[in-house]
């Protein structure tokens, strides 16, 4: 077997290779590595490549299965994390130059639970700065590319996970989504994104942007691997107060079963009309022909509150963002600018902040303290938490008439790297299917639905109740086998190849 | 909607303890005028009788057994500090200030 074999095989199966004693982790973690050595100059999806640690990870898993230990399911396949998760001892920046080279003492939970599985950890990817944007064009360290055509984004914030999966660089990845940046990337790079249920997965050690919305979750090549992932990095963290105390669902279980038959699934009205592209609707429309063939029931819902979602989103996460911020001050850890005049405390945060943060952290920061300020209150964050209550009403009562909802996920495909970079509310409306279930905590899927405009992904996503991702897994890997059996296997094995050495 | 000129930006900017250049509070106070009218829609459907939510979903207070766990040294703790001395964050001047 071949290490481009290898690497191309969803995690599932390296898995299945490790224990049949087919490859070993050694051998599996030095193939990725090998990979990100030859593609990603190119592409830009890591910040910080961990090879000591993950080639030390490896040797470990192989001498506990060797010596007849009960390892892990993925024990021994390797993982990206998106930067904005802190690793004890590794560096970890949320793409921000005002954290470049800081080192943090702990490990987030779900890194904890990563390592107490055996998953080699390849590197820290890139993202937008403090996961605000969605184009990863953000990232004070230079953008990711899209491994379907280097000119394009890979979908932000989560870029760089989604590119590293995306280009074989790693079988999964951690990513965060607050009001896509799992999601978006996925339907962008032709790969799996799940927002879990807010709460299920602990947010202990994730750099907060947003924190009511703020959600990690699994990137993925496979409807089963991402199912995989969520069960291992889910469940009660008594060191996150909202954390919820639910069992972990069974995710692998209800991917593996592909049956539609008898589940009702609903057109979200509001979200698959103007503003979305002719192409990305047909391959929408053509993925839920072949669920209704399935035996699904379609049906048209109105969620008449979700035109107001953009809006409120974009009070209630810059609000929370400038609070969450204010730690970065240069007093206690990360970049501390002291200017020549009058270097007092006050003066050494403006200088601090003003150049250690990017323009589109600034830009939310101020909107923010703007929207949070006396005597607007009321008028925008306070109207924002309205529509919140509104926007959860609507996906109540959709869910009284149907299982899942279901759009796509992103209006466009990639677009061109610097296209939108000078238009912020022409980046925002990229976030507009995606933005519903982080107001309301619900969870959701991105999966592959073909390609569509200049030969480029796009996807679908569905929308369970809190606390029923079941469902999602269960319609997602269903589709997934679906469409695989049209097209003749992944939609990702039509991406062009990516040229080994190639740099920027 | 009030227009935010550059005089408010400053203002904001102050107020959220990051310097700008001329040249980013002109584009920024350009900026926030479009922001602030397309999300301006929020208004016309937050009337009185809505509550507001300020979480996804319900919670309950959350309490453990009040028994000492393990918690960062202080090495750890100072170990990404830009300065410290004998064992303690050293920031500057915080008195004196105008």
């Amino acid at each position: 077997m071949t290490s481009r074999d290898i690497i191309r095989r969803s995690a599932a199966a390296q898995a299945a290779a490790l224990e049949a004693g087919e490859v070993s982790s050694e051998e599996l973690t030095r193939a990725h590595l090998d990979r990100i050595a030859d593609v990603d100059g190119d592409l830009g999806a890591f910040l910080h490549v961990n090879t000591d640690e993950a080639l030390t990870t490896a040797r470990d898993v192989d001498s506990r299965r060797a010596a007849g230990e009960e390892l892990h399911g993925l024990a021994g396949v390797p993982i990206a994390v998106k930067d904005v998760v802190v690793t004890e001892g590794q560096p970890t920046t949320a793409g921000s130059k005002i954290l470049e080279g800081w080192i943090p003492p702990y490990d987030a939970t779900l890194v904890q639970k990563l390592r107490a599985a055996g998953l080699p950890i390849l590197g820290k990817t890139n993202m937008d700065e403090f996961a605000m944007g969605s184009s990863t064009e953000s990232s004070a360290y230079g953008p990711t590319r899209n491994p379907w055509d280097r000119d394009r984004i890979p979908g932000g914030s989560g870029g760089g996970s989604a590119a590293a999966v995306g280009a074989y660089e790693a079988p999964l990845a951690i990513g965060t989504d607050t009001g896509g940046s799992i999601r978006q990337p996925g339907a962008v790079t032709g790969t799996v994104g799940v927002k879990p249920t807010y709460g299920s997965v602990s947010r202990y050690g994730l750099i907060a942007m947003a924190s009511s919305l703020d959600q990690a979750g699994p990137v993925t090549r496979t409807v089963e691997d991402a199912a995989l992932l969520h069960e291992l990095i889910a469940g009660h963290d008594p060191h996150d107060s909202t954390s919820l105390p639910d069992p972990v669902g069974a995710y692998t279980q209800a991917a593996r079963g592909k049956d539609v038959k008898g589940l009702r699934i609903g057109v979200i009205e509001e979200l698959e009309g103007e503003g979305f592209a002719p192409e990305v609707r047909a391959r929408f429309t053509e993925s839920l022909d072949q669920l209704e063939r399935a035996g699904a029931e379609i049906v048209r819902v109105a969620c008449p509150n979700f035109r107001y979602a953009l809006g409120a989103y974009y009070l209630i996460m810059p609000s929370e963002a400038s609070s969450n911020l204010a730690k970065f001050d240069g007093m206690r850890f990360g970049l501390r600018v002291v200017p020549e005049d009058h270097p007092t405390a006050e003066n050494v945060m403006k200088a601090t902040r003003g150049a250690g943060f990017g323009d589109e952290v600034k830009r939310r920061i101020l909107l923010g303290t703007y929207a949070l300020s006396a005597g607007y209150y009321d008028a925008y964050y306070g109207s924002a938490q309205k529509v919140r209550t509104l926007v959860q009403r609507d996906f109540s009562a959709a869910f009284e008439q149907v299982d899942v909802l279901a759009s796509p996920t992103s209006p466009t495909v990639a677009f061109r790297l610097g296209e939108k970079v000078d238009d912020p509310m022409a980046m925002y409306m990229n976030d507009i299917a995606t933005i519903p279930a982080n107001l309301a905590g619900t969870p959701g899927i991105s999966v592959p639905s073909g390609l569509a405009e200049d030969g480029l992904p796009a996807g679908i996503q569905f929308l369970a109740p809190a606390r029923a991702d079941e469902r999602l897994y269960r319609v997602g890997g269903a589709l997934e086998a679906l469409l695989e059996d049209a097209w003749g296997g992944p939609l990702l094995a039509t991406a062009p190849e990516l040229t080994a050495g190639a740099t920027r | 909607m009030p227009s935010i000129g550059r005089d408010d930006v400053a203002r904001l900017a102050d107020l959220a303890r990051i310097q700008l250049t001329e040249e980013e509070i002109a584009r920024f106070a350009g900026e926030f005028d479009s922001i602030m009218d397309a999300v301006a829609s929020v208004s016309e459907v937050a009337t009185e009788d809505v509550p507001a939510t300020s979480h996804p979903l319900a919670m309950t207070n959350v309490l453990r057994e009040d028994v000492v766990e393990t918690t960062l040294t202080q090495e750890q703790a100072l170990a990404g500090a830009p300065e410290a001395q004998d064992g303690r964050f050293a920031v500057p001047q915080i008195l004196g200030e105008e």
